[in-house]
């Protein structure tokens, strides 16, 4: 149960950093958020690669990264920028975060 | 317009608690090995009531609120990193069409969730995108 904790603390940081990227650097595209889904996911990649598990798990893989990342923002946000745009960011985002997390876990290795 | 230290401590307590009601549903019922059920699920649920956020009066009342539960509990609740590390786990493992299948699928079924919610409810601005 006190892992739940950890989760909570985690995401405490990593939710108003989202916030504060995506105000700062979200434009035409939104790169903000597309930054900090692909960093996340790097992150999380490294934790799986190094095997990481318990309250440090919970703390930055379940809290930091999944607090930091988010599929509703991605999945409005590509709905406004329409057709052309939408898929373009999709994509990318998909793409890199894919590659991110699978960096993350060969750099662990 | 609220202060804006105010707005993030509102996304910092928000965020916390989706990230652990996504935390508590992931011990009831584990992903396992194969499709990731849990997590797909949380990720549509939480699309399609970012959408929806407009239609609660306290959302549209203050900016606080907003910004409170949508960037802040449903980001949190939602996650994009565990999408991508099942994705690449999944393809590790040699499951090729059920990694493109569970990408695209989580895209397509949000997507869908967001449209048909979007239809019912006010846009969002831009800020509560995030």
């Amino acid at each position: 149960m006190s892992d739940a904790l950890w989760v909570a603390l985690g995401a405490s940081v990593g939710a108003p950093l989202r916030f504060w990227l995506g105000r700062r650097l979200d434009g035409a595209l939104p790169w903000g958020t597309l930054a900090v889904n692909v960093a996340a996911s790097l992150v999380l990649g490294l934790c799986v690669g190094w095997s990481v598990d318990g309250a440090a798990l919970a703390l930055v893989g379940a809290g930091f990264c999944g607090g930091m990342s988010t599929y509703s923002s991605f999945a409005v946000q590509t709905r406004d920028l329409g057709r052309g745009r939408g898929t373009t960011y999709a994509v990318l985002t998909l793409g890199l975060g894919l590659g991110a997390a699978a960096l993350g876990y060969w750099l662990a290795g | 317009m609220a202060s804006s230290s105010r707005v993030l401590l509102a996304v910092a307590v928000g965020g916390a608690a989706g990230a652990v009601l996504r935390f508590l549903l992931g011990e009831v019922a584990p992903d396992g090995a194969g499709f990731p059920w849990t997590t797909f699920a949380i990720n549509v649920v939480g699309c399609a009531l970012l959408a929806g956020l407009e239609l609660l009066p306290l959302a549209r009342r203050s900016e606080t609120w907003a910004a409170g539960i949508g960037p802040g509990l449903l980001g949190g609740f939602t996650t994009f990193s565990a999408t991508s590390e099942q994705g690449r786990s999944l393809l590790a493992a040699g499951d090729t069409l059920l990694a493109g299948g569970y990408l695209l699928g989580t895209l397509a079924a949000c997507l869908v969730a967001v449209g048909v919610v979007g239809r019912i409810a006010p846009p969002l601005p831009r800020e509560d995108e995030m």
